[in-house]
């Protein structure tokens, strides 16, 4: 069995920060492995742009993105397998892939980065009914068809879910000729980015039909027409609201899940709300030495974070190898409060605080002026004023080490309410 | 008074342009907002994504861009036109793939980097 000091699983924007700054931090052994033909992940296929605004100050292209890593991964030593699948890690950090250059190979870790990202929700996950025509998939398989592999996937269209992919294919195929007919929304509100409803809805004129079903799927060989109806507050439909829409393609945009078939069978804690592992202060999971970083950890809507959060993972297992483990004498266990869905970390170790802790969460419902509130117990250590919160924004709370240290029982509430005026 | 979200970043400010007074804008967080929100008023632009034929590689399309926006209402006909364009591998990202995009002064720039 070979040695090395870190694996990375996935090449994807979290792999490869996470292998960068490992190998800054000094690890000089690191095996990048990515069942995929290139680097990249997800990016390849997204070719709009919007990337980086935050990480380089530029409006970059989904590839142009992952390839200015992949050139600064290219400068390091960092060993990289592509076409190398991962099939399982063990707790002590044995990794098992295959690759058709390799075979079955198993290696074992000092330190072990999971990368895995994300997979789409599917016709299955959210039990649309109807018959089973051709014309219907998700709009991140689209995206794939359309941008990598060069080939249209329908001429009408409606869209399912407003999530940020949804409103980038409605554009994309747009442009590519075909007629969308609408995005249709189960949710009162939209959960991709306002900038995507309007460059990508508005500006070609597509509907946006918010608290709207797709109640029937008609097609014999191929999709033919989607029944759209309208859901009352309990998210039923209402009887006589249906219409009909004539299209050959219906795309599903309606949510992403962490692949985390690994992280499962590693025996990993996870936490149901992310359906990612539940994480410390520094990535690491339940199992020490087993960092997660990106989608697969939590599903983001910027790859600016995704790049930042794993470089945070990337430095601590390099720590992890260089230092060994963690101090864990007081442990805070955050917990979502009003209106908060999540957060991540699930858990902070006081002593592993340096600086402070940044806390990712999602509010459950939108709001204008508003405030978000950290509480220990009664008491109340930390307040942070928003002009705007939405389900489709991921926020972020910086704690610095003062205020955490304010904190005197086991518990963190974070909590999201209105302001008053 | 017009009220407009900001398309530039994904904070999506909600900006606000008096068309009356030489369209001030705010409700911006930085200046990039201001001129979305002058532009979005006076001339809108874009910029176009999509991508392009390749050959002599093992994928069969290359990612492109624009190199700068666009008037927006030149974004079907451009869509259009990057159906005529070929490439051939090796392409850098950068290289320009087809010079003055539809009459824009525009040009049309590879996004990844794909050797043969
Ligand atoms: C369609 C779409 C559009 C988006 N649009 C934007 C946008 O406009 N702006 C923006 O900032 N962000 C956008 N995002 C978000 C951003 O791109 C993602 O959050 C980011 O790519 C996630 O990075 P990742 O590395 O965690 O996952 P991925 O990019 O999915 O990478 C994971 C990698 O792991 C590999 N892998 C998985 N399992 C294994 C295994 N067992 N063995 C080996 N390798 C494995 C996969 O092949 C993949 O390459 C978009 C995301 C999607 C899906
Ligand atoms: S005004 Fe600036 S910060 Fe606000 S959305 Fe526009 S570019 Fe982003």
């Amino acid at each position: 069995m070979t040695e090395h000091q870190l694996v990375v699983i996935g090449g994807g924007p979290a792999g490869l920060s996470a292998a960068l700054s490992a190998w800054e931090a000094g690890i000089t052994d690191i095996l990048l492995l990515e069942r995929d033909k290139y680097l990249g992940g997800i990016l390849n296929q997204c070719v709009h742009n919007g990337f980086g605004l935050h990480r380089f100050k530029e409006e970059l292209t989904g590839p142009e993105y992952a390839g200015r890593y992949v050139e600064l991964l290219e400068s390091t030593a960092v060993r990289v397998k592509t076409d190398a699948m991962v099939l399982s890690v063990s707790p002590d950090r044995t990794v098992r892939y295959v690759s058709p250059a390799d075979g079955c190979r198993t290696v074992h870790a000092g330190a072990v980065v999971l990368a895995m990202g994300c997979r789409e929700r599917t016709r299955g996950a959210i039990s649309v009914p109807g018959t089973r025509c051709s014309g219907i998939l998700t709009a991140g398989a689209a995206q794939r068809f359309i941008n990598i592999e060069g080939k249209m996937v329908g001429r009408r269209a409606v869209i399912l879910g407003s999530g940020d992919i949804g409103l980038i294919m409605a554009r994309r195929m747009t442009l590519e000729g075909a007629k969308v007919l609408a995005c249709v929304e189960l949710m009162p509100y939209s959960s991709g980015l306002n900038r995507n409803i309007v460059q990508c809805l508005q500006d070609f004129n597509i509907p946006l039909l918010l608290s709207h079903t797709v109640t029937d799927i008609i097609g014999d060989r191929r999709l033919e027409k989607v029944v759209v109806s309208a859901v009352d507050e309990h998210r039923r439909p209402i009887p006589g609201t249906e219409q009909t829409f004539e299209c050959d393609t219906l795309l599903l945009s309606v949510g992403l899940l962490p692949e985390n078939e690994l992280t499962r069978a590693l025996g990993a804690e996870m936490d149901p709300r992310t359906n990612g592992a539940a994480v410390y202060e520094n990535m690491e999971t339940s199992i020490p030495g087993v960092f997660a970083c990106g989608n697969v950890l939590q599903v983001h809507d910027l790859v600016d974070f995704v790049s930042e959060e794993s470089a945070r993972a990337g430095a601590a297992a390099a720590d992890y190898i260089q230092n060994g483990e963690t101090a864990s004498r007081r442990t805070l266990t955050v917990e979502n409060g009003n209106a908060v869905s999540y957060t991540v970390p699930q858990r902070i170790r006081m002593e592993a605080v340096d600086q402070g802790v940044q806390v990712f969460f999602r509010v459950n419902r939108v709001f204008e002026k508003s405030a978000v509130t950290v509480t220990a117990g009664e008491k109340q250590i930390a307040r942070f004023k928003r002009e705007h919160m939405a389900p489709g924004e991921m926020e972020r709370i910086f704690l610095p080490e003062k205020l955490l240290a304010l904190a005197e029982g086991e518990t963190i509430t974070v909590s999201a309410e209105e302001a008053e005026a | 008074m017009k009220e407009l979200i900001c398309i530039v970043c994904p904070n999506g400010c909600r900006l606000r342009v008096d068309e009356k007074n030489g369209c001030r804008v705010t409700g911006n967080s930085c200046p990039r907002g201001e001129e979305y929100g002058k532009n979005e008023i006076l001339h809108p632009v874009r910029v176009l994504t999509g991508t392009v034929r390749l050959h002599g590689a093992s994928l069969p399309r290359c990612p492109v861009k624009t190199r700068g926006p666009i008037p927006k209402e030149k974004l079907p006909e451009a869509a259009r036109a990057l159906c005529r364009v070929d490439v051939e591998a090796p392409v850098q990202t950068g290289d320009v793939v087809l010079a003055d995009l539809c009459g824009t002064g525009v040009d049309l720039v590879a996004t990844r980097t794909i050797l043969p």
